[in-house]
């Protein structure tokens, strides 16, 4: 150990060296928590919910962006299943700021990229009322599932040979 | 002849068990000695010095360079599906999520753990632990709850640095180096990671390991046998045993947390 001088000297210098240990420490889960993680950008529950039903959400996950214009609104908080209509459920928190959506609003589920998540889009339709907490959005189209795209092009193109 | 045998391996599995069983009653008396470390801070204060900050410098180091390397094979790999803007995601999840606890862990048996046992070992051969006895201080107490306090402390706050320096050291790499871009490194990275999922699960690791470092190697030094030889068996052991506890620990962690 270094030399530290004597008697309360000493443990007053290791106070400090501990001091700062402890500072940078925290430093460090700081800059974790608002440069590397999405706590900066995860909302904290705020903002009110709308649901959406659709026939298919693909791979649509919690936590996945809702955009409008691109921009990032909200985000997914629950898909669940409904077993009466054999449909999604989409529960979506959109920030409270946001909150001039029109009831005619269009839900859609796009894939970022090629590969990419999936992700909700909103396109705000004509309407003058607004969606509140706990409103459902009443259009929507489902996420587009590649085999089956796959499948429908290939189905038409056998078609088209057969005449 | 196969009696010996089978009484070899009987007595093999009662010394494996009894000395389970004196850890736990170590970690015991440890914990429930817990409010010495309030009514005199002092010694928790030089125990966070002793495991923290005499580690921080091969933590801050290691965490640089392992960063960096991150940052270089990840862009090999990626850039073979042109996703060189992934980068901060990888670094940064194999970070936060393993390499940062389980690596700063391995660092602190190396660095503080071995110090530790053969510092107990040592006063428990020179009698000093018997000594504080003599004077009715429990050595358990005074001497072994600050330094588990202490490393439990330390050890969050040494994984949180590897980490953060690690980040760094990628994005030197990634973005100083091989090009990617900026604002797609930390966009990315931050979109993905999530602050429950992903930080505050790291976090736990490093405080469980934390536990387990330093408890093993204060149980090693306290059940040494008081001779130089037993000493140095018990250092050795302190940190081969720590290091397995740390690596089969976070198989069970990584199942339990990512494992939905």
């Amino acid at each position: 150990m270094a030399n530290w001088g004597h008697g309360m000297n000493k443990q007053r210098s290791i106070e400090i060296v501990v001091g700062a240990f402890m500072a940078a420490g925290l430093v460090a889960l700081f800059f974790l928590a608002m440069r590397v993680s999405n706590l900066s950008a995860a909302g904290d529950g705020s903002g009110y919910a709308l649901t959406a039903r659709f026939a298919n959400v693909g791979s649509l996950k919690a936590r996945a962006p809702v955009t409008m214009a691109g921009v990032r609104v909200g985000r997914v908080e629950d898909v669940r299943f409904d077993k009466a209509t054999y449909e999604a459920v989409v529960t979506m928190r959109i920030d409270p700021a946001v909150d001039s959506i029109p009831d005619d609003t269009f839900a859609n589920i796009f894939t970022a990229g090629l590969l990419g998540e999936q992700y909700v889009g909103l396109e705000a339709g004509g309407s003058e009322e607004y969606l509140k907490e706990g409103d459902e959005i009443q259009h929507t189209q489902s996420a587009l599932v590649l085999e089956q795209m796959i499948g429908q092009f290939l189905f038409s193109k056998a078609e088209e040979g057969g005449k | 002849m196969v009696l010996d045998a089978l009484s070899r391996l009987g007595r093999v599995g009662i010394d494996a068990l009894a000395s389970l069983g004196r850890a736990h009653l170590l970690v015991a008396r440890m914990v429930a000695g817990s409010s010495e470390v309030v009514r005199r801070p002092g010694l928790l204060v030089a125990q966070v010095y002793n495991v923290g900050v005499l580690s921080v410098l091969i933590v801050v180091v290691s965490g640089l360079f392992v960063g960096m390397v991150l940052g270089l094979q990840g862009y090999y790999v990626l850039s073979q599906f042109g996703a060189e803007e992934s980068l901060g995601v990888m670094v940064a999840a194999s970070l936060v999520r393993e390499l940062g606890p389980v690596v700063t862990a391995l660092l602190v048996a190396g660095r503080a753990g071995s110090a530790l046992t053969a510092e107990i070992g040592l006063m428990k051969a020179t009698e000093q632990l018997s000594g504080l006895e003599m004077m009715a201080v429990d050595p358990v107490r005074r001497i072994l709850t600050p330094r588990l306090w202490g490393g439990v402390i330390a050890m969050p706050l040494l994984a949180a640095m590897f980490s953060a320096v690690g980040v760094v050291g990628g994005y030197f790499v990634g973005v100083g180096l091989l090009g990617v871009d900026d604002g797609a490194f930390w966009s990315q990275m931050q979109s993905k990671l999530d602050f429950d999922e992903d930080l505050v699960n790291g976090v736990i690791k490093s405080l469980v390991f934390g536990v387990v470092v330093i408890w093993i190697a204060l149980f090693q030094g306290h059940d040494a046998t008081p001779t130089s030889e037993g000493v140095s068996r018990a250092t050795t052991r302190a940190v081969v045993h720590s290091a397995l506890a740390v690596l089969g620990l976070d198989f069970v962690l990584t199942a339990l947390m990512f494992g939905d």
